[in-house]
């Protein structure tokens, strides 16, 4: 499985690259479900200098949304530190004591869900480093992590559009609009004008 | 008009600093408040020398929070092409001047944890300003500073006096280097790096993050070009219609202001990207020297920074 290509959308939206190896002192990888296999593809691209790269790599992974678990593919790159998670909030509270022994000099990789990358993006960018030079590479499920804009509450791997808010009830539209800050897309009431008018969910995101 | 609204101001007080340097106070003419600016900004300088015009870019040096004047440091180029010499020689307190709206191509990145400041010799003068705006807000940073010996290293007492272990100082006559590698292995997650000094510096700060795995966006730098002089040309205007000739000594954007051309500018140093022209036609090799287009562009060959590049060759036209 290949990186994922998203149709065109607004600007707002996420765009996500291609992991390529960088010089650094550090590398610090973050994966859930099938990015395990371009984690495993950054390391062959490094060529010659694989072996040094993984002597200072850092990998942190969880199942992804809809079950897939890669795990022995980053297992079999035996890096010196690398835990795989029962679940993104369980990789998220080690990411966090990863990053307070951290340097300047690390570079990161982020590769797998949406919502996994933005959430580690945002603990990441939220120490200073600029998210602009954190690498990404879109993955596996395209679930979305979706905020409700009225009672602000998360809900984690919306498939459809609209949706029933996890929190309030209200049922929302999906829009591209994102938020680096929150790490999620936002969810606005879909029958504010019309109470009741609801349109049939379409499963938009699997 | 070009290059902005203008500031009309009053020489307030011309200070010898050392040798080298002369710090220079301006008030605006109605006894108002200057503009407000931010650390790392910087003004135009506009000097008429016995009718030549000279437009200079300087860092303020002054407080951000002090609007009842700005203050900028000259270091005094022998070589120069004569506005630094001009205002050590020229300027005196009382005199008429005008000023560019301050503007910042080296603001702080305030979502840094922390901010490491590199300066050489003159390019102290934006983090006096940062470093003000930094105790202001509660900012952590740390300062390594070189210069030639103590008596040239302006302002360096006053800073160690005010922030102690935060300011290293570096001097190339005792053989003291900044120990860059190592400071820059050691730095916390989210420092930003800063460095304002002579272009050997900058290469040297910049390559050596690039080394140590510091991240593109955390490294900025300050660096003003002089246009540079070379051999003279000539140049069609299309959109005025006019044809000029640049002489060995002016920049482009210099000889058709000359002509009565309002062409746009705005640090006039090759580094903000306001001025950049469309090229029509090159018959020969533009001779590109600014900071602002990207490798490829200047590859290309289809737009210039008149501000600082130059043309060698028949015939060249741009859109102006």
């Amino acid at each position: 499985m290949t990186k994922t290509e998203f149709p065109p959308a607004i600007k707002s939206r996420p765009v996500y690259g291609e992991l390529a190896p960088r010089s650094g002192t550090a590398h610090v990888i973050v994966a859930d479900g099938e990015g395990a296999a371009a984690v495993a593809a950054l390391f062959d691209k490094a060529g010659d200098a694989r072996a040094a790269m993984l002597a200072k790599t850092h990998i942190l992974y969880a199942p992804g949304p809809t079950g897939v678990d890669q795990w022995p593919l980053i297992a079999a790159l035996c890096a010196p530190q690398a835990q795989r998670t029962p679940s993104v909030s369980t990789l998220l509270f080690r990411l966090a004591r990863v990053l307070q022994d951290t340097h300047m000099g690390a570079q990161f990789y982020l590769s797998g869900t949406e919502g996994l990358m933005g959430q580690a993006q945002r603990d990441i960018m939220a120490t200073g480093f600029p998210f602009a030079d954190i690498q990404t590479e879109h993955r596996g499920s395209t679930l979305r992590r979706v905020q409700c804009v009225h009672c602000k509450g998360m809900t984690e791997n919306v498939a459809t559009d609209p949706f029933k808010c996890s929190h309030c009830g209200l049922h929302l539209f999906v829009r591209d609009h994102y938020s680096r800050r929150l790490a999620a897309f936002q969810g606005v009431n879909i029958d504010a004008e019309d109470p009741g008018q609801i349109p049939a969910a379409v499963e938009r995101f699997k | 008009m070009s290059g902005g609204a203008k500031i009309p101001v009053r020489v307030a007080e011309v200070v010898t600093v050392n040798a080298l340097i002369k710090r220079f106070r301006f008030v605006a003419r109605d006894g108002s408040e200057l503009p407000a600016f931010s650390g790392g900004a910087h003004v135009v300088v506009e000097m008429d020398d016995a009718g030549t015009r000279r437009l200079n870019p300087y860092s303020l040096m002054s407080d951000p929070s002090d609007r009842s004047g700005y203050e900028i440091s000259v270091r005094r180029d022998d070589q120069g092409r004569g506005g630094s010499l001009f205002l050590h020689n020229n300027v005196t307190a009382g005199m008429e001047m005008v000023l560019s709206h301050p503007m910042n191509l080296f603001p702080l990145d305030n979502r840094a944890r922390k901010h490491l400041m590199i300066a050489g010799g003159i390019g102290i003068t934006p983090f006096l300003a940062q470093i003000k705006q930094l105790v202001r807000f509660g900012g952590s940073f740390e300062l390594h500073y070189a210069a030639r010996n103590p008596a040239l290293a302006a302002y360096a007492d006053a800073l160690k006096a005010a922030h102690g272990g935060k300011v290293n100082l570096y001097f190339d006559d005792e053989g003291q280097q900044i120990p860059l590698a190592d400071l820059l292995s050691r730095q916390p997650l989210g420092t930003h790096l800063y460095v304002c000094g002579p272009k050997g510096m900058l290469n040297w700060v910049r390559q050596t993050a690039t080394a140590c795995g510091w991240p593109e966006h955390a490294v900025h730098f300050e660096e003003f070009l002089a246009p540079q002089p070379g051999k003279a040309f000539d140049v069609e205007l299309t959109v005025t219609g006019k044809t000029i000739h640049v002489t060995e000594t002016q920049s482009l954007l210099e000889a058709m202001e000359a002509a009565g051309v309002d062409a746009p500018y705005l640090c006039r140093g090759g580094a903000c990207g306001q001025c950049e022209t469309r090229v029509l036609r090159c018959d020969g090799e533009l001779l590109h020297r600014d900071l602002w287009l990207t490798d490829a562009e200047h590859a290309e060959g289809t737009k210039i920074m008149p501000c600082v590049s130059r043309f060698d060759g028949r015939a060249l036209a741009i859109e102006r």
